[in-house]
């Protein structure tokens, strides 16, 4: 039926390298190289770790940890419930399986397979749902999760992480091989500059605090940490007294540093990439309201519509969820 | 986004709707189809080079049942997207729509020049195609395996309804894989969906590689029968074997199996090197390479190789 194809990371026909793109992942998503190292990691700590993916294996770099640890990877084809279960299957044999898909996918299609066969039955599988947001662009509704950190955080027994970056994921998964619940880690597309060059530990439920700030505290997630970080810098430079916590576990909240910038600042403004409704916003507003705090919450993010399609980073800039539109959003508040 | 073509109703290219009995399959249609085929591959081209990344292999391979499809095959009006009693086009591999738009602004259900901003932020044009944005879009889709069981509704609505239309479904191979298929494929025999065709793009290739190495789906005609279907083999690049197979299952009135038609196709089918090579999945060609490959697809001998520094950096992010 078909000759073999070759399956290189370079052309090998007579075509411009450059317009070949596909399997060079470190230029082109070294963000994603991340995963499979701090899988390797583990293996080379002696972890039971077995890694799948449902034929994305170039997507999420996990083909890196397949060329180097053949007999520990699975891979599913396309059929991501079936993943989910079988890791399920496979947690109870004492292996400890981290098994990746788009987040659309993972946390959207295999939602039930993941409450009842993980959560419920309490096996630590690690799953990873990449690409999450609207980092799809122009692929569409079907490729964009914005509705993934709502569902898996009202899962109970569910551990839920958005790390801001690679070297973030990393100690996260390096975390985890002491953590006994199953974890959902929400991660972008690996071209994110990373905000950490390097971090020794990760605690679970503990977020990172940046800045302080009386004026406003952003309280932000994943991939909105950098821009978060780049708008908080130049209205700080400009005499504003702004705060940023990165509040990279969704669950279990740390309700201590939401309470303290509540505390300190007069505003509190979430930013994720996600539905404003219950994802970072509305875990930070269930706490605010229940402790009644004083200060105002605003919630930025995709306002509970179907996005538009369009280059990633041009969808950044039209939901300002880049460092400029964040900005602007902070001074809209503030003025 | 105009939900009726405003364009002027050109003339319908194959006559205002087609007849279950169609017109002699002659040497002028089957060079028609091929030429739509061409116009296929050559858009697909040119609107991925406004994407700057996109899946040309995908819909290279099954840019013959394209245009056997909307230039034969099917039903159609010209500039009526909803007309009720049309057939239905519905793709599992959602990702080779780029492939179909300009056929669906040529059959006058969007204006052409949307073409032009495939893609770009506000235009309705995607990589998967949408049926809440684009006339002429029977149903969306993009995550693969569902399209199957969307189609089989189509056909309990429609008998409910006393329409009689015709349902398409197009899907990957790799698609096979997906546990929803079989499901829509035990339910469709058991309905007796006669006018379900399911069609299979059996290019052997999905995005980590060989299908039968990633995980195979073979025997895959098989499997079809056991579930109930009337199962048909075909080329999937010859104009002319598909538009008989397709006029016969039309002519079929009495059939009560649903019919998979398993189209044997190359991926990245018409550009050599993008036949060989499974990493093209994804690509996006740069204008010197654009040229040899339009070159190639009209039946030049391919260029040789064109060695140059870097690409020009798209704006695909
Ligand atoms: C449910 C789901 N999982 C994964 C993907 C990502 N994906 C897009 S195309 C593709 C491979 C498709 O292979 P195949 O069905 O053989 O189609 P081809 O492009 O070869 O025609 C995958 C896995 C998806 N779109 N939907
Ligand atoms: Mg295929």
């Amino acid at each position: 039926m078909t000759a073999p194809m070759t399956v290189t990371d370079t052309p090998t026909g007579p075509v411009n390298p450059g317009s070949w793109q596909y399997r060079q992942l470190n230029s082109r998503a070294p963000g994603l190289s991340y995963l499979s190292d701090a899988l390797s990691a583990l293996v080379a700590d002696g972890h039971p770790v077995m890694a799948g993916t449902a034929d994305l294996q170039y997507s999420n770099g996990l083909a890196r940890f397949a060329a180097r640890h053949p007999d520990r990877f699975v891979q599913f084809g396309i059929s991501e419930q079936n993943m989910v279960s079988a890791a399920a299957g496979i947690a109870t044999t004492g292996v400890m399986p981290f098994v990746a898909t788009f987040a659309s996918f993972l946390g959207l299609l295999c939602c039930e397979q993941i409450r009842m066969d993980i959560a419920y039955s309490a096996l630590p599988v690690r799953l990873i749902g990449h690409h999450a947001g609207i980092a799809l662009g122009f692929y569409g509704t079907s490729h964009h999760a914005t509705e993934d950190l709502a569902i898996m955080r009202s899962i109970a027994g569910l551990t839920v992480v958005n790390p801001a970056d690679g070297p973030q994921l990393a100690a996260a998964i390096k975390a985890s091989a002491d953590h006994p619940e199953p974890i959902y880690f929400r991660i972008g597309r690996g071209q994110e500059p990373n905000v950490y060059e390097d971090l020794p530990d990760f605690q679970f439920g503990k977020a990172i605090e940046h800045e302080t700030g009386s004026d406003l505290t952003v309280i932000a997630c994943g991939t909105m940490v950098h821009p978060c970080l780049e708008a908080v810098r130049a209205l700080r430079a400009s005499g504003l007294s702004v705060g940023l916590i990165d509040m990279h576990t969704i669950k279990p909240l740390d309700r201590d540093a939401v309470l303290a910038a509540a505390e300190r600042s007069r505003v509190i403004l979430t930013v994720e990439e996600h539905n404003i409704l219950g994802g970072l916003g509305g875990a930070v507003a269930e706490v605010m309201a229940e402790a009644g705090t004083k200060a105002l919450l605003i919630r930025h993010g995709i306002r509970d519509e179907y996005s538009l399609i369009a280059p990633p980073t041009h969808l950044y800039r039209h939901y300002q969820l880049d460092a400029a539109g964040i900005e602007t959003v902070v001074r809209d508040i503030l003025a | 986004m105009p939900t009726t073509a405003t364009a002027a109703p050109a003339p319908d290219p194959m006559g205002a709707e087609r007849t279950l009995m169609p017109a002699p399959l002659t040497p002028e249609t089957i060079a028609h189809l091929e030429e739509r085929a061409r116009h296929v591959r050559l858009e697909t081209i040119r609107l991925i080079a406004i994407a700057k990344v996109g899946h040309y292999s995908s819909t290279f391979s099954c840019a013959e049942l394209f245009a056997t499809l909307y230039y034969d095959a099917m039903r159609l009006r010209h500039g009526e997207p909803r007309w009720p009693d049309r057939d239905r086009f519905l793709m599992g591999k959602g990702h080779a729509a780029v492939g179909l738009y300009p056929l669906l602004a040529d059959w006058g259900f969007f204006p052409k020049e949307l073409l032009d901003g495939y893609t770009r932020l506000g235009n309705p044009l995607g990589d998967h195609p949408d049926m809440t944005k684009v006339p002429g879009v029977d149903f969306s889709s993009g995550s693969i395996g569902h399209a199957l069981s969307a189609g089989l509704g189509m056909v309990m609505g429609g008998r409910m309804m006393n329409r009689r239309f015709d349902v398409y479904v197009m899907l990957g191979d790799g698609e096979m894989q997906e546990g929803q298929v079989w499901e829509a494929a035990m339910a469709a025999a058991h309905q007796k969906a006669g006018n379900l065709i399911a069609i299979v793009d059996r290019n052997g290739y999905q995005l980590d590689g060989q299908v039968d190495e990633v995980m195979g789906i073979e025997p895959l005609a098989g499997k079809w029968r056991a579930f109930g279907w009337e199962v048909h083999e075909v080329d999937g690049h010859d104009v002319a074997a598909l538009a008989t197979l397709f006029r016969r299952l039309k002519q079929d009135r009495t059939r009560e199996k649903p019919a998979c038609i398993i189209a044997r196709t190359l991926k990245g089918k018409g550009v050599g090197y993008m036949e060989r090579e499974a990493g093209w999945h994804l690509g996006y060609l740069a204008p010197e390479d654009e040229a040899a490959a339009i070159a190639e697809i009209m039946g030049q001998p391919a260029s040789p190789a064109i060695p140059r520094e870097a690409a020009a950096q798209g704006d695909a992010r």
